[in-house]
Formats: structure tokens, sequence, C-alpha cells
């Protein structure tokens, strides 16, 4: 059993879940994830490290409220336990001085990339931040973020942030870097399989190698089960012990976006029969 | 790559002074020889097939204690016991059956308990027809050996149901530390054979549950989990003490371990890498490996879905491809789940199917089409990511391979399309490579198995042990457990070095 520290909604639908986790938080890297179950009938889910404490003895996982999985973790109060919370799983991003990285993040993602942005910084890159968001109120960890970025860019469907009233969209966005900035050397994202996936079409054309965080169906998260497999350069991988990283431009995008919809019915279904019986 | 199971010369003698007791002579005057060799073999009473095709609940209902006793009444209490030979833990089986004969149920379970922690899942789940019931004297003499593995579970299920479960004498605490990585099979037993000679054991488990394969693989219609619960919880009665969720490797190395103050270790961590085929179309949704639907629903009870969150692919048209254990045990999971058709598509014929005799014939009772001399070529996607049906190709047999298994030979033109919606993956698991990426130092086999000596389980690095299917591949619960006996008492040695 595994202790929540803190669990707060930072926007609409986002929640951040601070977790006891001394062994984990000593030994975890950016890019790592860890499988939780949110209580004894629960699916074991993978969740994107956030953050980590070494002294305090807790990891940070940001997570959308979508499913019965997330939705269950987003009813927790300091003080609750989830009976899974393992890791750090998965492989560590690569980490070295790449020159201008620039770190795009969506939906859970604008934490995810944080740590990866924080570390990319430390080992001297200059680091461009973009964060895409559907409006303006759905945007968190502003500051923190801020810190970390030498450029900072809000990507926002109402226009709000960005100056104009157009509204944005990564992959728009992204070109207009590549047009304006004299080098980019490598981009990373980590959001919704929609945001990683545009990322990658958009640098494309300009060979600037795109890493992405997949994020797809697991149940052991330790190279067990080959439910997140996925083709990379023509080969399959396991994202679970062979990523979670992987370079964008190789990866099959439609075989990633046909599995994760996999039990897309059973998701409705289980997700009814929990609202029926919590909330009558 | 295991050698040829040989008696030690200490059991040996153990074996001869117990034939030698007063109360075995009796017993065996008791009963004349031919008079023994007359009755005939106890069948295992079993759920109707019709019953079980929709539940999974266990197939096999257990010998009641009337029908046990009978049973081991045929057994001739050999001078040379060669069942024995035959188990890889080294059972004293004419002892305890002889035991169950003279009406001693409890003290028949405890002889079990000398040498193998866990009798109620061997009884289950051993091979037994390929093991000790293969070299019973009485097979060779009348033709059906004694029902050694039914005799086991009898006596380990009486002394669980009338709670009689007595713990050893424990010896003085030794103060040692041993740490066992993964709670499958082989971990378990070397917690439970460490625990009892003093030292402190800790099993550290990835997963949420105790049991390994036994939990995440083995259906409930084969061994109820609740036997198993019992079994974990006897070793915690022992003093093993479980930390679950932590993955060797990751969670912490080994070498963080060691600085904590273990000082021996054993790596059981198992098979947990599934093979695939590598034909087109094997990652469209509906296709998935046997660890994937299997653990769906045994360990993440996938079956009570939506009751547990956890859901399992329900394919109408299933098709499991393999013929071992593993197949049978997913073929017959989906049946229960409510395909309409269950097949079996292997590539060799009957014969040469690693699966129990015992394990198919169920199958079979339960509606399970068979599908030999055939292999699945490629998976045909239905257009929006999801399979449709598989091309096949018909095979036939040529000379024996290095497995002594004759040779599939793919025949030409015999292709043919299967509809399915549905396809679970057994052909086998490799060794999972986490503890071996992490350790870079540990000296592995040309199959990503950890490379061990045989005589000892000791792996390179001195105080690590290793057993089961992190060595041998994908193998059986009681090799696993063989090992395991091995390895705990040379970490014993070790221990007290």
């Amino acid at each position: 059993m595994a202790k929540i520290l803190q669990r707060v909604r930072l926007v609409p639908n986002v929640h951040l879940l601070e977790v006891q986790a001394p062994e984990i938080a000593r030994k975890c890297a950016p890019g790592q994830f860890v499988m939780v179950m949110p209580d004894e009938r629960g699916e074991r889910i993978p969740l994107t490290i956030a953050d980590w404490d070494i002294e305090k003895g807790s990891i940070t996982c940001v997570f959308l409220a979508v499913g019965t999985s997330t939705r269950k973790l987003a009813l927790l109060q300091a003080g609750d336990e989830v009976p899974v919370f393992v890791g750090p799983l998965g492989k560590p991003s690569e980490m070295r001085n790449f020159g201008t990285v620039v770190c795009a993040g969506g939906c859970f993602g604008i934490a995810a990339i944080h740590p990866i942005a924080r570390a990319l910084k430390a080992l001297g890159n200059r680091i461009i931040t973009i964060v895409d968001v559907k409006a303006r109120y759905l945007l968190y960890w502003e500051d923190k973020l801020r810190r970390v970025s030498d450029r900072f860019i809000v990507s926002t469907r109402d226009g709000a942030a960005g100056g104009t009233n157009e509204p944005h969209y990564i992959a728009a966005e992204l070109n207009a870097l590549i047009a304006a900035e004299p080098r980019i050397d490598r981009v990373v994202a980590i959001g919704c399989t929609y945001l990683m996936s545009a990322s990658a079409e958009a640098t494309r054309p300009h060979g600037i190698k795109t890493m992405v965080s997949l994020n797809p169906i697991m149940v052991d998260g330790t190279g067990m089960c080959g439910a997140c497999r996925c083709t990379e350069g023509g080969k399959t991988r396991f994202a679970c012990v062979d990523g979670p990283d992987f370079d964008g431009h190789a990866i099959d995008w439609a075989e990633v976006y046909a599995r994760r919809k996999s039990y897309f019915d059973d998701e409705i279904r289980s997700l009814c029969a929990w609202e029926e019986k919590t909330f009558g | 790559m295991s050698e040829e199971k040989k008696i030690p010369a200490e059991l040996k003698e153990l074996l001869k002074a117990e034939f030698g007791l007063e109360w075995r002579r009796q017993l065996r005057q008791g009963l004349p020889v031919k008079d023994r060799m007359k009755i005939a073999r106890h069948k295992m009473p079993e759920r109707p097939a019709k019953e079980r095709a929709k539940v999974f609940l266990e197939v096999n209902l257990g010998l009641d204690a009337a029908a046990a006793q009978e049973e081991a009444r045929r057994c001739l209490d050999c001078a040379n016991p060669t069942c024995v030979c035959g188990c890889p833990v080294g059972i004293d089986i004419p002892s305890f059956v002889k035991l169950i004969e003279k009406g001693e149920f409890e003290a028949a379970a405890r002889k079990l308990k000398e040498t193998n922690s866990l009798p109620a899942i061997c009884g289950r789940v051993c091979p037994q027809e390929t093991q000790c019931e293969e070299v019973c004297n009485l097979k060779k003499a009348a033709g059906t050996p004694v029902a050694i593995g039914n005799l086991e579970r009898f006596a380990a299920d009486w002394e669980r149901s009338h709670g009689v479960v007595s713990l050893p004498t424990l010896p003085a605490p030794t103060r040692k530390k041993a740490a066992v990585i993964g709670a499958g099979p082989a971990g378990l037993t070397v917690a439970g054979d460490l625990a009892k000679k003093g030292h402190r054991v800790t099993i550290f488990e990835a997963l949420h549950m105790s049991g390994g394969v036994l939990v995440y693989g083995i259906p409930e219609f084969r061994l109820p989990k609740a036997i198993l619960k019992a079994e974990v919880d006897y070793l915690k009665r022992l003093g093993v003490e479980f930390k679950m969720n932590f993955v060797v490797g990751k969670t912490a190395t080994l070498n963080d371990l060691r600085a904590e103050g273990f000082e021996a270790f054993f790596i059981g961590t198992g098979a947990g890498l599934p093979n695939f085929m590598k034909i087109p179309g094997e990652n469209l949704v509906g296709v998935f490996s046997a660890n994937e639907y299997l653990t769906r629903v045994n360990l993440m009870k996938g079956y009570d879905f939506p009751n547990y969150d956890t859901p399992v692919f329900l394919g109408r048209r299933a098709a499991v491809i393999g013929g071992g254990n593993v197949a049978m045990d997913s073929v017959r999971t989906a049946k229960r789940l409510g395909a309409e058709r269950a097949v079996i598509v292997y590539r060799r014929s009957r014969v040469e199917m690693p699966a129990r005799t015992e394990e198919v014939h169920h199958a079979e009772e339960e509606g399970i089409e068979f599908h030999l001399l055939t292999t699945p070529i490629r998976y045909i996607g239905d257009g929006h990511g999801g399979v449709k049906a598989m091309e096949c190709q018909k095979m036939g047999l040529g000379e024996p391979d290095s497995s002594g298994r004759r040779r599939p030979i793919p025949i030409e033109g015999s292709e043919f399309i299967m509809d399915i919606d549905l396809v679970v993956v057994a052909i086998g698991q490799s060794p999972n490579p986490l503890i071996s990426q992490a350790m870079p130092e540990l000296k592995m086999g040309k199959w990503g198995n950890i490379d061990v000596n045989w005589e000892t389980m000791a792996t390179n690095i001195p105080g690590v042990y290793a057993g089961g299917d992190i060595i041998r591949g994908g193998a059986t619960v009681i090799l696993a457990m063989g090992d395991g006996r091995i390895a705990a008492a040379e970490m014993d040695k070790y221990l007290r070095r």
C-alpha cells in the first residue's frame, strides 16, 4: 500500500497526485513512469512521473481524469492509500547537451515535460517550451516551466495567449519556430497521441529528431505481457521496457491510435457501471 | 537443458530406513502384492464438461478419503522406489502414500512438506505422468501407475480443510538475511526452505500478488487462487517477509539490497517475456500474448468485468496458437468467456504436443477444436486496426530436430483463411531481462537465460543463485521448485560460511 500525500485539481479534469514512495524517489530519472492501481478491484495503469522529492520521499504524477481508473484516482484524498504504486519503470529519457531543444507538452504532458526540460536545462541546453492547451484556463505549472525555459510559448485553441484571436495548433507553432529559430537540434513531445504524432509530422520534413513518450495500454509494465507493443522502424517494441521514449519519425502512428482504442467500448461500460455504483 | 535426477546417497539411506520401519512392514504384509495389483486406479472425479465450459470453478474435484486410501493400497511399497527418481524435489513418495493407506492423513501431509513446500499446488499442476508416475513400478507391472499426484493433492487438501496445518519447530534465528527475487514457485520454495533453517527471508515481488505464474498464468479452473493463498500464508507464518510492488533492478538494484545487509540472493524472476512469431498483422487489435490474455483474466480478474475494472477481449471465434499447457489454459479460458468457437492451431501433430494429456483431454471434452499440422502465416485486418481473419498453412512432418520432435515443414499451396476475431499467441516465453539489464556483470547464456552451475544453482557472482524459468526458459512449476530446493541448500551453506 502507498499513502497519498496530496491530491489537488490543477485545472478542470487535470489532477496532481503526490504519493509516498521513498524508494522510487531515490531511483527515478526524467522520462520514467509508475504503474498505479487505484483500488483492489482497479486496473493497473501507467502514469508518467512529473516530479519527485528525495528528502520527502515522494513521487508526483499529473493525470487527466477520463476513465474509471483516473476518475477513481481523482477522488482520493491525503491519507488514502493505493494498493499498487510501483516503479520507476521504463528507460529514462536520453540526456545530454544537444544544443537547442524544444519541449512540447499538452494535457498531463505539461507536467511530464517539466522534469525533462529541467534536466536538459541543467545540462546546458537552450530550452524552448511550448505548452499546448485547448483554452488559456487549462494552463498550469506556467511558473515552474518558465523557470527552466529560455523561451516559453503557449499554444491555445482560443488564441488568448498568442496575442491574437486566431486558434493555435502545435504543428503550426512548431513550423513557426523552425522558420524563426536559427537552429533546433531536438524536439521532445509528451501528451496525447495527437500532440505527439502532430509534432513528429511537423518536424519530419526538416529532419529534426523528435522524441515522443508513448503512453499505450499496459498491464504489468515490466515487459511481461506485450499489451504496450508498438512498431518503431518496422520492429515490434514494448513501450514499457524498450521505451517509453521513441523516435517519433519511426513510429507507426496508425497502429498506436488503433491499439489505444482496443477497449474503447469496455472502458465506457466500466465507467458507466462505476458511476452508477458510486453516485447512484 | 536439465540433467537426469539421481537420488542422493542421503535420501537413499532415508528411504531404506523408512522402508524398514515396523509399521511399513506390517502394512505390506496386510495385503499381498497380487491383491494390490488387482485394485483399479481411481479416476479423479471431475465437474461435468457441459457445466464447466461456462464457469471458472475447478475441474478436478479431488479424491475422498475412502478413495484415497484405496488408491494408496495399490502402491506396492517397493524396496527400490523408482518413483522418487522421477520427482525433481525428491519427495519420499512411499512414506506419504503409506501414511494415507494407514489413515494418517495429517502425518502424510507433514511428510510431504518435509521436502515440498507447496504440495497442494504440485498435486494439481505437476506433470506426474512424465515424472513420478512414469517410473512407478506398478506401471511396469500392471500398466497403470499409482495416482501419486492425486494422493499428494488429497493429503495437502485434507490438512488445509481440517485446519491442522502445523508449523515445524524453527531453529534459533541465524540473523542472516536472504533476498528472494520473484514470488513464483522457485522463489516460494527457496523462501520456505531458508526460513526453516532460521534465516531472515524477504521476497521481493514486482506484481501486487504472490505466486508468479501460479497467480497470473494458471487459471482458477486448474488451480484455485485460495489454495495458493493458503500456501503463501503458510510461508508468512514461517516468518517470510513479502515486499510487493518492488521491481529489483528498478526500485532497487541487487547491490542496493546488499548494502541493506542482504548476503545471499536468489533470482527467480521467470520467463516473463512473451514470444511472438513476427508475422504480418501480429500487432492488430485482438491479437494477444498468452501472458497478457491470462494475466487480464487471472491476476486482474477480468472474467468478472465490470465488477473488476480490467477488461478482457471477448472473442466469438478464438484461435490459440501453440500446443503447450499455456495454450490449453488460454483456449479453455476463451471458451469459458463465451467464445462460440475456440480453436487450437498447432504446427505439429497430437503426439508432439507438449501439453499434459489430461489438459488436452479436458479441452476436448469442453468442445475445443484442434487444427493440428497448421500454422498462421499472417493476420488480416478489418480496416479499423482490428483482426478479422488469419491465413494459415498446412504442415507436414520431417525428420526429428534438436528437440527430438519431428520438424514441421510447410506444404506449398495449402494456404487457407480462417475467420477469427481473437488470437492468443502461446508459443512460449523467454527469460525476463529486467534483472540482467541492471546487472551487466551477471553471466548470461545465449537464450537470455542466467547461466548457473547446475549442481549448485550458483551464478558467477558469489552469493547470488538463480533457478526456475530464468535459467531454463519456459519449463514447469516442479522443475522450478527443484532448482529452488538445491539453491536453498547451497544458500544455507553460503550464509553459514
